[in-house]
């Protein structure tokens, strides 16, 4: 369903959607992931970020959606000398991420680290802003970022959806959406939950705390 | 959301009210936000829109590559032409400005694109600021573009890549068209047609940005888009119709989009990116910007 505001919207810094605001995203997305600025990242742009992304600002969208900044800010401009400022470690390589049919023309994957975390993201820009997040850690998953989103891998346990939605609820988080995939019966299960409210880094850590998952991950919102 | 402009014309009509009214309503259906507080959201976009204007008919601004920047200003204070001191040329100035603010990584509203994000603030602050219109009628206009936009959304496409300029700058005027005509007065019938006329007139018009660049052509374009919004207001409220009903003008504009050849939606493999002269530029553009 359309909404007007999506129409008459996103208030964004230029020149494009898809390269400006929907790079903005994915860096806000990845920052995540690391719980905050990544002190080091290596950004693989594949397709047309490899190619035209210098030109409507690609590299500062996603720089900066990594330091943390909106697709609003006017400091997304300043973006690479800020990163340079703050002694930033980040480098972009141009590849080519599978074949053009598979992967999106838009897409990027992000390898960063902040002291002892690291983590490898692939994610796609689809136009209008929109973005999806396609890999975490090399398993697939889909990641809008339109709502906050907890992403954990898990053994392949009986009443494990069960429990998850459980400390969920008493943490007072309603769940919108929740897709649950395995590559093999008894092999790792993968989760990925949207919830309508902001769950606490405390949720993220219950979550951890839980002797069968392996790890988790608490995304913030990033869409309009 | 309406999926046909018809539908929402004649709830409008129905309820004698206007196709503002009957937008914001569906939107607060669907949404689960108040009428009050979707407005507060336009309201937001129309002081960015308006900021947008400011910064770009006075700003010196240039663009990554420099394929563009400063003809806002040439058109706010150069020499005059026919169209000196009217509205037309104002509409003109500023939908260059906020395209120019747009190309230089300025904070504009993309609606409904970011490439095409000129001519709705161009065409409504134009005619609102000449005919002192208040803002509140202002974000009622906004409300009902969004609603073109979304039906065009949902029967065609709002993306260069997908259906060419048409989808992106033909959009956004035949939602600033249909939009003023109601701002300016018209009913919704009125607006309906100043859509179908302002559609029609960039029915297949390709999207050929050099070096695949929200640069040139697509400044300009706005500028041009706008001019064809205008035309298509004049003519609606005179009480001109189109006889092809508006939501089957939206519908061939898809279809267009999808007949399109890969090379007119936005990769540069065609239209004037593919000029010798566009090539040129292009290329000693793309060096340039990686130069820093």
């Amino acid at each position: 369903m359309v909404s007007i505001l999506d129409i008459i919207g996103p208030v964004m810094v230029g020149p494009s959607s898809s390269h400006t605001a929907g790079a903005c995203r994915l860096g806000l997305l990845a920052r995540g992931l690391v719980g905050g600025t990544p002190t080091r990242a290596v950004l693989e742009l594949h397709g047309s970020f490899a190619r035209t992304g210098e030109g409507h600002g690609t590299d500062k969208a996603l720089v900066g959606g990594l330091m943390g900044f909106r697709p609003d800010d006017e400091r997304l401009r300043d973006a690479l000398d800020i990163m340079e400022r703050e002694a930033l470690d980040y480098r972009f390589e141009k590849t080519t991420l599978g074949e053009d049919a598979d992967t999106h023309p838009n897409t990027v994957r992000i390898t960063l680290e902040r002291g002892d975390r690291h983590a490898v993201m692939q994610g796609s820009s689809l136009g209008a802003g929109r973005i999806l997040v396609t890999r975490i850690d090399g398993f697939p998953v889909e990641v809008t970022g339109n709502l906050h989103t907890i992403v954990l891998v898990a053994e392949d346990l009986k009443g494990s959806v069960a429990r998850i939605a459980q400390l969920l609820a008493d943490n007072d988080l309603n769940i919108a959406t929740l897709r649950l995939t395995r590559k093999e019966r008894g092999g790792d299960a993968f989760m990925v939950i949207e919830i309508d409210d902001v769950p606490g880094e405390s949720v993220r850590d219950a979550v951890r705390a839980l002797p069968w998952v392996r790890w988790a991950y608490r995304l913030d919102k990033v869409g309009p | 959301m309406f999926k046909a402009l018809a539908d929402a014309i004649a709830a409008a009509d129905a309820a004698g009210t206007t196709l503002a009214h009957v937008a914001l309503d569906a939107e607060a259906r669907d949404s689960g936000r108040t009428v009050d507080d979707i407005r507060r959201s336009l309201a937001r976009a129309l002081a960015v829109m308006r900021g947008a204007i400011a910064q770009g008919e006075t700003g010196d601004l240039r663009s990554a590559s420099g394929l563009v920047g400063g003809d806002a200003a040439k058109l706010r204070t150069g020499p005059a032409g026919p169209l000196a001191g009217t509205v037309f040329r104002d509409v003109l100035t500023r939908a260059l400005a906020v395209q120019e603010v747009n190309a230089a990584m300025g904070v504009i509203v993309a609606a409904p694109t970011a490439g095409g994000a000129g001519v709705l603030p161009a065409v409504l602050t134009g005619l609102a600021d000449r005919h002192a219109i208040p803002d509140d009628r202002v974000v009622d206009a906004l409300a009902t573009a969004g609603l073109i936009g979304a039906v065009v959304a949902e029967r065609a496409s709002l993306s260069g890549a997908e259906g060419g300029c048409q989808a992106e700058t033909g959009a956004a005027a035949g939602m600033a068209a249909g939009a003023a005509v109601e701002m300016l007065g018209g009913t919704p019938r009125q607006a309906g047609h100043a859509t179908a006329l302002a559609q029609q007139g960039t029915l297949g018009l390709v999207c050929d940005p050099l070096g695949g660049l929200v640069e040139l052509p697509c400044v300009f374009r706005n500028a041009t888009g706008s001019a064809i919004a205008l035309a298509a207001i004049e003519m609606a409220l005179a009480g001109v119709e189109f006889a092809i009903p508006v939501d089957e003008v939206i519908d061939v504009m898809g279809e267009i989009g999808k007949a399109m050849d890969v090379r007119y939606r936005e990769t540069a493999g065609g239209g004037l990116a593919a000029t010798p002269t566009g090539r040129r530029l292009a290329k000693e553009r793309l060096v340039q910007i990686k130069r820093g």
